[in-house]
């Protein structure tokens, strides 16, 4: 090894180093940033880049470096290196140096999390997630009694906790836009707090594999501005007792099958099945203007479907997947709309 | 003929027994239940679930695993006539055999065998999810096949695989004439199918097969249908066969290492299995308690892990993990010694630091115990938990990080030989050096809590397994396959296959890092519309690390069969295995091998690790005398 050779095989890990931290920081890793919390997990997570790129990049260059400059070439067949043992100052420095980093590493890491499951203020709004196979509720505490709802509304820049629960197997509360999860256990309540600070809709994912339907336990979470939240928690209130079927008219049943009802929890239909009339094309559940014509099903037969799914199951899909809480979710008026709306679409009287 | 095939121990004899075992079974299904006036006194499920217990054990009571025990209990005359020992024709490694040559190529084949099924699955795994919405699978399918992916590979593929190749060499490399206990070795072995093909045969079962991942987590598993069963009982199997064998490595390692072979003459591989072992030892039992409780739970109704009843959700995953991080390093530790072998050899320079070499072992056996809730900072554990967990993980790093380190200075200045065993050395060194740093940040709680449950996991968990262990293992295989066959390799598809491989490992696990803090979780048979492109891709690269195995495949069978003679010493090596005939004699040595140095002198003028007692004075050439060094 020249002076030369030292020079250059800095230069290249110097080089390679910057190139790759530039890369990694270039690349957009996370979703957007929904919460408090997210700023700072980002930036963490870009510490990590800038310290760990120039030790992947110094291991490899070196490895390369001598692979290229002592590889085996013709004549050497024979040869061995030099036997070299070990060198203890070597050995110390590459034990403190990872020491050191480490010890940077753990602190700054241990101050974010005191920072980040630091409790809440007494009278932060609390909201109870409840998990169950395989969808959330999510209920909300307001002046008129408790609002359960499919869909998780907050109001920006108010600090809120989830406590988190299970009524079955163990799920997982993740909004990646908010970077925080924790597992809905069964016999414990979990919990975590943020505050969110964007406006808009993002997903609420289940994160701990809980089943057959692990992967359509996909739900959204929407961040209102605090008037638009109150407008909307009154509504949700007035309409928890008399939901969508109670402004009568036509359309209920086809509002229903498109967009669920938010209000109770019932999920939309057309998220999941096919339906022409509906111009719905899911195709987690069976095509309904195939399966339901197949099978000349009656009224009766469709309500009974929507009410006890895994009484009957098409072929090809398995138990467990659909909801069966319609019964509880919708009143009688909601379901005897979607069922008429159902089998006319299918009988193509709709 | 077949009442007198019957009586042998063997194939025939194992059916018959198996056929029995399962009327034994019903016999005491129906009968325990008729007497405590259970309705209805048949119930298959029942039936099913105490023969997945007490079936195998008739299995291998016929198969032969016992006879010798038996007979000397019973007071008959037993001969130790060595009729079991070593393969005659290929038809012995059918049998119950106590040569450890034998049974480490029966471990290795039969690894390899079930390598090859779950790695089917695996393709399966990403034909699924090539697009999003649903493609081949249904749901409870797709949970299962992955399952049983995870299973296969890590039960009875990297941990028995690490057993085979240290059952045919270490008690070589020590100077032994076998291991320290025959009998029990090849029953350690012949447990191994058994497992396998009874988490294959869940498939079979009402319900589907376990689809609660490899980790089982309770109250799914518990909930699960019958299909659960063969992983909790399955894995007791695997489980008695690894603490079996890795005590087999103990006792052989400290008892019967050569004359002269003291602990720091001892190759690093050997090093690397004693640590180990000790890891299996004391944690494999672990997960055989958190297996019977869920087993209690499902069986009897036993509450362990129901909230309602009394029971605790989060004690399974403690119990588990205590098992299952050691088992992490269970799967690595052995890859780290072959590492260690295949650089000194091919790059012709001791290893560095030889005692740190060691000693980081057993510091990570001793942190390996404590770490185990960082599967777990979003379970809902105390909080406080958190912080002294992610900081005894990253202290894992340091001792990893000498490794590494030290691994790269052994190459510097060396003679580097490229041939395929160190192009795979070489490619585990930046592999598992990637895989280590996602692992420091997976110790870092705030990352942690976003990332963990996604496919930044699968990500990491790959590197670490098939970037770090398998490809230690690719190196394994191809550095003693002329030791274990006689012949050499096809070099050229040797490393066809590494090049394949490397580049599409990892243009099939490095996106899911991406994907992974992008916010799409794991086990998952369905994502959203976002990650398609990025799944696409890593299908289509998944494909052809598929299909480049299919290439180490041809080449074993080929080169075993009709490839060039190796000699006895085709890499020039200075450790004992490699001074004996290729395949070596039936009890290893005809003369008492005396250690005399180190392993690893290479570059030493006259430098020698052993000597043989009855051989000439001049000791077995080990190319060593010239050294390129003095010229740098």
């Amino acid at each position: 090894m020249t002076a030369k050779n030292w020079i250059v095989l800095l230069a290249i890990i110097v080089v390679a180093s910057v190139i790759g931290i530039v890369f990694m920081l270039a690349l957009s890793w996370f979703p957007e940033q929904g919460s408090n919390v997210a700023p700072e997990i980002d930036t963490f997570w870009d510490v990590l880049v800038i310290v760990s790129v120039p030790i992947f990049v110094a291991v490899t260059t070196v490895m390369l470096f001598s692979i290229w400059r002592w590889r085996q070439r013709p004549g050497e067949e024979d040869l061995d290196g030099p036997p070299i043992h070990g060198s203890t100052k070597l050995e110390v420095i590459w034990t403190i140096i990872p020491t050191i980093i480490i010890a940077a590493l753990t602190t700054y890491a241990a101050i974010l999390l005191v920072d980040i499951q630091a409790a809440p203020a007494k009278g932060t709004r609390v909201v109870n997630v409840n998990g169950v196979q395989f969808a959330w509720d999510f209920e909300t505490q307001t002046a008129d009694g408790p609002v359960k709802t499919a869909k998780l509304y907050l109001p920006i820049n108010e600090p809120v906790k989830f406590n988190v629960r299970s009524k079955d197997v163990i799920h997982d509360f993740w909004v990646p836009a908010f970077r925080l999860k924790v597992d809905a256990v069964p016999g414990i309540t979990t919990s975590y707090n943020l505050t969110p600070t964007k406006l808009g809709t993002f997903d609420v994912v289940c994160a701990e594999l809980c089943g057959l339907g692990h992967a359509y336990m996909r739900q959204t979470v929407t961040v209102l501005t605090a008037e638009r939240y109150a407008t909307m928690m009154a509504k949700l209130t007035k309409a928890s007792g008399t939901p969508v079927a109670a402004a009568g008219g036509d359309g209920i049943g086809e509002q229903l099958f498109v967009a669920g009802n938010p209000a109770t929890g019932a999920t939309a239909c057309g998220a999941c099945h096919t339906l022409a009339a509906a111009g719905t094309t899911g195709v987690t559940g069976p095509n309904l203007d195939k399966e339901l014509k197949a099978d000349n099903a009656s009224a009766a037969d469709i309500m009974e479907m929507i009410v006890d799914p895994n009484k009957e199951i098409a072929k090809g899909y398995s138990k467990g997947i659909m909801p069966a809480n319609y019964a509880t979710t919708m009143t009688k008026a909601e379901l005897d709309a979607l069922t008429k709306y159902i089998y006319e679409s299918v009988q193509g009287k709709g | 003929m077949m009442a007198a095939k019957i009586r042998q121990p063997g194939w025939y004899r194992a059916l018959a027994f198996s056929i029995l075992g399962v009327l034994v079974c019903l016999g005491l299904s129906t009968g325990l239940r008729a007497a405590f006036s259970v309705d209805p006194v048949y119930d298959g499920e029942s039936v099913l679930q105490i023969s997945l217990l007490m079936v195998p054990l008739f299995f291998l009571g016929g198969i032969g695993c016992f006879d010798y025990w038996l007979r000397w209990a019973s007071g008959r005359t037993v001969v130790d006539d060595h009729a079991d020992h070593g393969a005659k024709s290929w038809r012995d490694y059918f049998k119950v055999n106590t040569d450890h040559k034998v049974i480490g190529i029966q471990y290795i084949v039969v690894s390899f065998f079930f390598m090859f099924i779950g790695g089917l699955m695996a393709m399966l795994v990403r034909a699924e999810l090539a697009a999003p919405g649903r493609q081949f699978v249904d749901p409870n399918t797709y949970n299962g096949i992955f399952s049983v992916h995870a299973t296969l590979l890590i039960f009875l593929f990297v941990i028995p695989v690490f057993a085979g190749i240290a059952n045919y060499v270490i008690p070589l490399m020590i100077g032994a004439p076998d291991m320290a206990f025959p009998r029990l070795n090849a029953l350690s072995f012949w447990m191994l199918p058994v497992a396998g093909v009874m988490m294959l045969l869940s498939f079979l079962a009402p319900g589907g097969s376990f689809a609660s991942g490899w980790t089982a987590y309770a109250p799914l598993s518990v909930d699960a249908p019958i299909g659960q069963a063969f992983f909790t009982i399955a894995v007791q199997f695997a489980g008695a066969s690894s603490i079996a064998t890795a005590l087999n490595f103990l006792v052989t390692i400290i008892t019967m290492r050569a004359p002269g072979m003291t602990f720091f003459r001892m190759p690093l591989l050997v090093w690397a299995n004693f640590s180990t072992s000790l890891l299996v030892v004391i944690a494999t039992p672990f997960i055989a308690a958190s297996q019977f409780m869920v087993i209690l739970d499902r069986a009897l109704g036993f509450n362990f892990f129901n909230p309602s009843g009394g029971g605790d959700v989060l004690m399974y995953q403690h119990v588990f993990w205590f098992y299952s991080h050691p088992a992490v390093y269970i799967m690595m530790l052995p890859g780290f010694g072959i590492i260690s072998e295949v650089l000194a050899t091919r790059a012709r320079k001791p290893v560095f630091g030889y005692r740190m070499m060691a000693f980081s072992l057993l510091a990570i056996v001793l942190l390996g115990f404590t770490v185990w809730a960082h599967h777990m900072f979003v379970s809902g554990m105390s909080d406080w938990i958190r912080i002294p967990m992610m900081i005894t993980t990253a202290i894992i790093a340091i001792p990893t990080g000498i490794k590494i380190f030290s691994w790269v200075a052994t190459l510097w200045r060396g003679v580097l030989k490229m041939d395929t065993p160190m192009l795979w050395a070489t490619g585990f060194i930046a592999m598992f050096t990637l895989g280590g740093i996602s692992g420091v940040m997976l110790a870092m709680v705030p990352l942690d809590i976003h990332v963990s449950d996604t496919y930044f996991i699968v990500a990491h968990i790959h590197y670490v397994l098939f970037g770090g262990s398998l490809f230690t293992i690719y190196a394994g295989i191809y550095f003693w396959f002329p030791k274990m066959t006689g012949r050499m390799f096809n070099e050229r598809l040797g490393k066809l296959h590494f090049w394949l491989t490397f580049i599409f490992f990892n243009i099939t696990f490095a996106p899911m890092h991406l994907i992974g803090v992008q916010g799409m979780p794991r086990r998952v048979s369905d994502y959203a519309e976002q990650f398609a492109t990025w799944n696409m891709i890593i299908s289509l690269a998944s494909f052809v690390v598929g299909l480049s195995t299919l290439i180490f495949l041809y080449n074993m069978i080929v080169s075993w069969r009709s490839g060039p003679k190796a000699g006895a010493n085709p890499w020039n090596s200075l450790t004992i295995e490699w001074q004996v005939s290729s395949p070596p004699p039936i009890f290893n040595f005809d003369a008492i091998p005396s250690v005399v140095g180190g392993p690893y002198e290479y570059g030493v003028p006259g430098a020698v690790h052993a000597v043989f007692d009855e051989a000439e004075p001049e000791p077995v050439a080990v190319g060593a005398g010239a050294s390129a060094s003095e010229a740098d």
